[in-house]
C-alpha cells in the first residue's frame, strides 16, 4: 500500500481580476503552490459567463497545510468578499510527496 | 445616412443573442481579434506618423489627454443627481473620459466610405485618451469616499491596490501598450519597412473588425436584459451622455484646427465609452462600484448608439462646423 499524506485542498472561485493579488496572497501566506483555471457560472446576485473582460471569473486551488489555508481563506473573505463574488471551500485530500505542499 | 457594413455584423450580433441562439464565439477568438485590432490600429497611425513632424502634434496629444481627463470631473455632479452614488458615478464617469477603439475603428470607416479626409495619425489620439479618464475617475471614487468616511458612514472594504500598481496596468495595460506599440513600430519602420505584413495588419481590417462587432453584438444584446434592471436612469445616461460629449469633443477638435473628418472622428472618441480598458481598471481601483452598470450603459446602450445614429450625426456635425 502506498503511503498517503492528509492535507487541504483550499479553492477560491472569484473575479479573474484578482488573479495577481490572489497569488501575492497565497504565496505570502506559505502555500508553494497554485493552479488557476478560467470558468464561468452564477449565483444568487448574477451570472458571469465571461463575455467581457471584468466579467471573467477564475477557480484557484491550492493544496496546503490546514492553518495555511485557514489563513488564506480568512483573508480573502476579509479583502474581498464585501465588494467581489468570491466562493472559498475547502476539502480533505491526500498527497504522496507531503513535502511539497 | 447608409449605414456601414460592419455595423449590421454588431446588428446581427444583438439579434442573436435577443432570440436566445446558440451562437458563441470562442474566448480565445475574442481576445486575438481585440490584440489584432488595437496593433492594427497602431501600426497604421504610426506609418502616418513617420511622414511627419512628431512636434507639431503635442498641442493635440495635450488637448486630447485633458479632454479624457475633463470628461468624468463634469459627468460626475451630474450623476450624483441621477442618485448614483459616489463609487457608480466616479466609475461610470471613467467609461466615459477612457474611449472606444472599435467606435473610432467605426468612424474612420464611415469617414473614408464618405470620402471626408480625417488627421492620418488619428490612433495617436485614441492612445493617449485611453488613460486620463481612468485617472480621473479613480480620483473621484477616492475623494468621493474620504467625503463618506468624514461623515462617518460605511466605509467599504479596504483598498486592495495602490497607485503603483494601477499605474502599471493602465499605462502598461495591453490596450495602452498594444497601440502605442503599434504606433512605434509604425513610426519607426515608416511604409516601406511595414510593407511586407501589409497583408495582415492593413488590409483585412475591415473584415476582422466586422467579426468583432459580431461578437459586441453578441455581448450588448445580453447587457440589453440588464437595462430594466436599472431602470430610466441608465437610459438617460447611456443615450443623453454621448452626444453632449460629442459636441465637446467636435469643438476641441475645431480649436484645434482639425480637419471635417478629424473633428468628426474627436466627437466620436469623446462619446464613445470604454468597455475594454476601463471596466477592468474600475473593478480593481474602485471595487464598491457596480460594475454591471457601468457595462450596460457603456457597452448595451452607448456603444450601439454610437455606431448606429451616434457616428453619422457626428460627421453632420463636423460638417456643420467646420464649414
Amino acid at each position: 500500500m502506498i503511503n498517503k499524506y492528509p492535507k487541504t485542498l483550499l479553492v477560491i472561485i472569484t473575479e479573474a481580476v484578482l488573479e495577481n493579488a490572489l497569488v501575492r496572497d497565497v504565496r505570502e501566506r506559505g502555500a508553494q503552490g497554485w493552479t488557476v483555471a478560467e470558468v464561468h457560472g452564477g449565483g444568487s446576485e448574477s451570472v458571469r459567463e465571461g463575455a467581457w473582460e471584468a466579467d471573467r471569473t477564475i477557480e484557484m486551488k491550492v493544496i496546503c497545510e490546514p492553518d495555511v489555508a485557514d489563513a488564506i481563506a480568512s483573508h480573502v473573505l476579509a479583502a474581498y468578499a464585501t465588494n467581489y463574488s468570491v466562493v472559498v471551500y475547502f476539502s480533505a485530500v491526500s498527497v504522496l510527496r507531503p513535502d511539497r505542499y | 445616412m447608409v449605414i456601414d457594413v460592419v455595423v449590421y455584423f454588431f446588428i446581427l450580433g444583438v439579434f442573436a443573442r435577443l432570440v436566445k441562439s446558440d451562437l458563441k464565439l470562442p474566448e480565445a477568438l475574442y481576445e486575438t481579434l481585440s490584440i489584432y485590432l488595437l496593433l492594427a490600429i497602431g501600426l497604421k497611425g504610426g506609418i502616418e506618423l513617420s511622414k511627419q513632424p512628431v512636434a507639431t502634434l503635442a498641442p493635440q496629444v495635450l488637448a486630447c489627454m485633458a479632454l479624457g481627463f475633463v470628461i468624468p470631473v463634469v459627468l460626475f455632479p451630474f450623476l450624483r443627481k441621477l442618485r448614483l452614488n459616489g463609487a457608480d458615478a466616479a466609475a461610470l464617469g471613467a467609461h466615459y473620459g477612457s474611449v472606444s477603439v472599435v467606435t473610432f475603428a467605426v468612424a474612420t470607416a464611415a469617414l473614408t466610405r464618405q470620402g471626408i479626409a480625417y488627421e492620418s495619425h488619428a490612433a495617436l489620439w485614441v492612445a493617449v485618451m485611453e488613460a486620463p479618464g481612468l485617472v480621473a475617475g479613480i480620483l473621484l471614487a477616492r475623494w468621493a469616499q474620504r467625503k463618506t468616511v468624514r461623515q462617518g458612514a460605511e466605509t467599504g472594504a479596504p483598498r486592495s491596490a495602490g497607485w503603483g500598481a494601477l499605474a502599471h496596468d493602465v499605462l502598461l495595460g495591453k490596450s495602452v501598450l498594444l497601440l502605442m506599440g503599434g504606433l512605434l513600430i509604425g513610426a519607426l519602420a515608416g511604409e516601406a519597412g511595414t510593407a511586407p505584413i501589409k497583408a495582415v495588419f492593413i488590409d483585412p481590417f475591415k473584415g476582422v473588425l466586422a467579426l468583432f462587432l459580431l461578437e459586441l453584438g453578441l455581448v450588448a444584446g445580453g447587457r440589453l436584459a440588464e437595462v430594466r434592471r436599472f431602470g430610466v436612469a441608465v437610459l438617460v445616461i447611456g443615450l443623453g451622455v454621448p452626444p453632449v460629449l460629442a459636441v465637446a469633443g467636435a469643438l476641441v477638435g475645431v480649436a484645434l484646427g482639425l480637419s471635417t473628418g478629424g473633428v468628426a472622428v474627436l466627437a466620436a472618441l469623446a462619446a464613445s465609452a470604454s468597455y475594454i480598458a476601463a471596466p477592468t481598471a474600475m473593478r480593481i481601483a474602485v471595487p464598491e462600484a457596480n460594475a454591471a452598470l457601468s457595462i450596460t450603459a457603456a457597452l448595451g446602450i452607448t456603444f450601439p448608439f454610437n455606431i448606429v445614429v451616434g457616428i453619422p450625426l457626428y460627421i453632420l456635425l463636423a460638417k456643420s462646423l467646420t464649414t
